[in-house]
C-alpha cells in the first residue's frame, strides 16, 4: 500500500532507531498529542526499542476519551428519546456514560447508529423525515471541517430534522493547560499530524518561542513516529525550540485553507469542559448563532444534567501525561476494556486501553 | 447438605440485557458461555469447547455440530446467507478432521419476505451442497410475524465420522507444532461491512467462503495435525488466543507472514480496523507437528483453497496461554481477545 508500507519498513525504522541512540545524550521528556500516535506507538511496540533515556508522555489527543461526562450523558439522554435517530462514530459506542453506554440504550430500543461520515446521516435524515437525526460531533481540528459540512448542508438543503450535538475540541489550548501546570514533565511536543493537515503549524510557533519547547509536527505510521521522536532529540540536544514539519507529505504551513474557512463559517470558538481534566478556556467550537436551528443543545432539553465521574480514576492525569496507564492501581484489575472506569480505556486511541490491548500488563 | 450449585449463573459483567458484542465471537460471547450455558449444560463432550462434538458411536466416532445464520446483506460479494450456512457447518465438521455426512437446514422467515429471495438463497444453499458433495438431508421451516426476524435465518447442522486415528483438538496443539495458515484473512468480514454500509472501496472485496473439508483431507493425509480452527468471527486474532488457552501453549507470530490482500488491507486500514480480528469464511489455521510442517504446508499449496498458505509461526512453551504477535518494525505485542464488535474509529 502507497504511503503506508514504506512508513512501516524495517530497515529504515532500525536505522531510525540507531540515530536516536546516537543523538540522546541525557533523559527527556516527548508528548506525542494525538491518540492515534498513542496507539501506533504500543501496537507497533515502539517504545520497547527507543533508548531508556526517552520517555513518551501520552497526551491528550483522544476525542472520545476527552468528551465531558456530562454531555455524553446529555447525548444518552437524546438518544434514549423515541422520536430520534441518533448518530455517531464507532467508538463513542462503548464510553460510558454515568448510566451505561449507547450499545445499551440500542439493546433496549433507542435507534443507534454508526456512520462513518457525518454526511450519511443527512442521508438517514432524509429517508426519515418522521424522525430528528441527531450526530454527536465530536472530535479535534481533523473532523470538525466534515461535521461544519453536515450543518452547511443541511441548511443549503433545507434538512429541517438534522441537528448536531457538538463538543468539539482543539489542541494549541490543552498544549497551553499542559505546559502551565506545575507538574508538567513535558520538553517537547509530536504535534498531531492529522489536526495539523487542517489547521497548518503556524498557531505553534507563539508556542514554541514562548514555552521555550521543541513541536515537531507527526504522522502515524512508525516511521513517521521514528522521525519525530529523532528531530525532538537533536532539538533538545541543541537547546533549539522551533516548529518542524517531518509530516511533509500531508501538512503544509498554511493547513488546508478551504476546510478552515468551512470550520469558521459554521463554528466560534467557546471554552470547553474536557473529562478529567476540566474546563480549558477557548478550548472548543461551538454552533455559530445562525446555525442555532441545527444545534442539538439547544433544540432538545433534557433538563440538568450535573454528573460524577469514579473517584479512583486518574484518566485526568494519564491525559496530561503526568502519570501513566501502569500507574493506576485500578489498571487491569477493576478498569478493562469491559469494565471501563475512564474513558481512557475505552477507546482504541485511548492510551489505557492502548496499554491493555497490546500486553503492557506484561512488563508490569 | 450444601445448596452451593454450579448451575446457578454468575451475573454477566454489569449487563442487565444482551447486547451485539454477546455475539462478536470476543470477550463479551465468551463470557456468555462460560457464564450462562457451560454451567447450565455442563458436560464433557461441551466442556471442550471445540467447533464440534466427537461421539462414540459403536466403534465409530462421529463429529456433530451447529450453526446459525444471521448475516445482512443476504447477498454480499463473493457468496450469500445459503452458501455461507452450508459451508460454516461443513468447517465445523472438518476442524475435527471428520469428513462430513449429512446437514439438516432450519429456516426462519419473517412474513413478507420475498419468495423471489429465498429462491435464490435455497438454489444457492443447494449448489453449494452439491458441489461440496454433502446432502442436506433433513429441515424445518417457521415464519414468523413481520418485525420479529430480518428477512430470514439459517440454522444448519451437520454430522461426519472422523477416520481412525485422527484426533485433532484445540487442547491437542503443542510446543514446537508449526502454525500454518490456508490463506489471507479478512475478505469475509470487510466484503460484508462494505456492502452492508455501502462503501465504495475501489478493487473487489469478495467472500471467502468456500468449504474446507476436502483441504483437510489432503492435509491429514500429508502429515501430523494437532489442531484445527476456522478463524470466522472474532478472526485469527481470536482463534489463536482460544487455541493457546485450551492446549494451555505459547504462541509466537509473525504480522509480516500473515497474508492480507490489498483491498482489504486498505479498506482495514481506512476504518481503523485490525485484519486480525476480522471474520474469514474458507480459511482454517492449523497446528501441525514440526517433522511433517513442510509436508502438509506442500500440501495445501496444491489445493486451490490452500494457495496461499503460509507459515505463520509457533507454538512454545514460554507464556503459556499468551499470543505473542512480532510486529513489521521488530516490537512485539500480546494479541488478547477482542472485547466486542471492533469499532471503527473516530480519526
Amino acid at each position: 500500500m502507497k504511503y503506508v508500507d514504506e512508513f512501516r519498513n524495517h530497515a529504515l525504522a532500525r536505522s531510525l532507531f540507531a540515530e536516536i541512540r546516537r543523538a540522546v545524550t541525557r533523559p527527556w521528556v516527548i508528548m506525542e498529542i494525538c491518540g492515534g500516535q498513542t496507539h501506533s506507538i504500543v501496537k507497533y511496540g515502539l517504545d520497547q526499542l527507543l533508548p531508556p533515556e526517552i520517555e513518551l508522555a501520552h497526551g491528550p489527543g483522544c476525542p472520545v476519551c476527552v468528551t465531558s461526562l456530562d454531555l455524553i450523558d446529555r447525548a444518552h439522554a437524546i438518544a434514549r428519546r423515541p422520536d430520534v435517530i441518533f448518530c455517531s462514530f464507532g467508538d463513542m459506542l462503548r464510553v460510558p456514560g454515568s448510566a451505561g453506554d449507547l450499545f445499551q440504550i440500542k439493546a433496549l430500543g433507542g435507534d443507534v447508529r454508526v456512520v462513518y461520515s457525518p454526511l450519511d446521516c443527512l442521508k438517514v435524515a432524509r429517508a426519515n423525515p418522521d424522525k430528528r437525526v441527531v450526530f454527536f460531533a465530536i472530535g479535534f481540528e481533523t473532523t470538525a471541517p466534515a461535521n461544519a459540512m453536515s450543518v452547511w448542508q443541511a441548511r443549503a438543503l433545507g434538512i429541517a430534522n438534522y441537528s448536531a450535538l457538538v463538543s468539539h475540541v482543539t489542541v494549541p489550548p490543552a498544549m497551553v493547560a499542559i505546559l502551565e501546570s506545575p507538574t508538567n514533565r513535558v520538553q517537547a511536543f509530536l504535534g498531531a499530524g492529522h489536526v495539523c493537515a487542517v489547521m497548518g503549524w503556524e498557531e505553534y510557533e507563539p508556542l514554541a518561542s514562548r514555552y521555550r519547547v521543541p513541536i515537531v509536527v507527526t504522522g502515524f505510521e512508525p516511521v513517521d513516529l521514528l522521525e519525530g521522536i529523532l528531530a525532538a532529540v537533536r532539538q533538545l540536544e541543541s537547546g533549539r525550540c522551533e516548529v518542524e514539519n517531518r509530516y511533509a507529505r500531508a501538512v503544509r504551513r498554511e493547513g488546508n485553507l478551504d476546510a478552515k474557512r468551512m470550520v469558521f463559517r459554521v463554528f466560534e470558538p467557546c471554552d470547553r469542559a474536557w473529562r478529567g481534566i476540566g474546563v480549558i478556556p477557548g478550548s472548543g467550537y461551538r454552533l455559530r448563532e445562525e446555525f442555532a436551528a441545527f444545534d442539538a443543545a439547544r433544540i432538545f432539553d433534557v433538563g440538568d444534567i450535573v454528573s460524577q465521574e469514579p473517584a479512583e480514576c486518574i484518566s485526568g492525569l494519564v491525559l496530561q501525561g503526568a502519570r501513566r496507564p501502569l500507574d493506576c492501581p485500578a489498571f487491569g484489575t477493576r478498569c478493562t476494556p469491559e469494565t471501563p472506569l475512564g474513558a481512557t480505556m475505552v477507546s482504541g486511541e485511548g492510551a489505557c486501553a492502548a496499554y491493555y490491548n497490546y500486553g503492557r500488563r506484561l512488563s508490569q | 447438605m450444601n445448596d452451593f450449585t454450579l448451575s446457578c449463573p454468575l451475573p454477566i459483567t454489569n449487563r442487565k440485557t444482551i447486547v451485539l458484542g454477546h455475539g462478536s465471537g470476543g470477550k463479551l460471547s465468551a463470557q456468555l458461555i462460560r457464564q450462562m450455558f457451560l454451567p447450565a449444560f455442563d458436560n464433557p463432550l461441551l466442556n471442550r469447547l471445540d467447533d464440534q462434538a466427537v461421539l462414540a458411536v459403536g466403534g465409530a466416532r462421529i463429529a456433530f455440530t451447529t450453526d446459525s445464520y444471521v448475516v445482512t446483506p443476504l447477498f454480499f460479494p463473493g457468496g450469500d446467507i445459503g452458501r455461507l450456512a452450508v459451508h460454516g457447518t461443513i468447517n465445523d465438521l472438518a476442524m475435527s478432521g471428520a469428513q462430513p455426512l449429512a446437514l439438516s437446514a432450519a429456516f426462519i422467515l419473517e412474513e413478507g419476505f420475498e419468495m423471489e429471495d429465498l429462491r435464490r438463497v435455497v438454489d444457492s444453499m443447494a449448489e453449494a451442497a452439491r458441489a461440496a458433495g454433502v446432502p442436506i438431508a433433513t429441515g424445518d421451516t417457521k415464519v414468523v410475524p413481520r418485525g420479529a426476524a430480518d428477512r430470514m435465518f439459517i440454522t444448519t447442522s451437520g454430522v461426519g465420522l472422523v477416520p481412525e486415528g485422527v484426533n485433532i483438538s484445540a487442547a491437542n496443539a503443542r510446543p514446537g507444532d508449526q502454525i500454518l495458515l490456508s490463506g489471507s484473512i479478512a475478505d469475509h468480514g470487510m466484503a460484508v461491512m462494505s456492502k452492508r454500509e455501502n462503501m465504495e472501496f475501489e478493487g473487489a472485496l469478495e467472500s471467502d467462503t468456500a468449504a474446507l473439508h476436502r483441504l483437510v483431507a489432503d492435509m491429514i493425509a500429508a502429515g501430523e495435525i494437532h489442531a484445527l480452527r476456522d478463524p470466522t468471527r472474532g478472526g485469527l486474532g481470536a482463534t489463536l488466543v482460544e487455541i493457546a488457552a485450551s492446549a494451555r501453549i505459547g504462541v509466537e507470530a509473525e504480522s509480516a507472514a500473515i497474508p492480507v490482500h490489498e483491498p482489504v488491507r486498505a479498506a482495514c486500514e481506512l476504518l481503523g480496523l485490525d485484519p486480525l480480528f476480522v471474520a474469514n469464511e474458507g480459511k482454517l489455521v492449523a497446528f501441525v507437528a514440526p517433522e511433517s510442517a513442510a509436508r502438509v504446508l506442500a500440501a495445501m499449496r496444491a489445493n486451490p483453497l490452500g494457495r496461499e498458505a503460509a507459515r505463520i509461526g509457533q507454538a512454545v512453551e514460554a507464556h503459556a496461554g499468551l499470543v505473542l504477535l512480532k510486529t513489521e518494525i521488530g516490537g512485539s505485542r500480546v494479541l488478547d481477545l477482542p472485547f466486542g464488535e471492533q469499532l471503527p474509529r473516530i480519526c
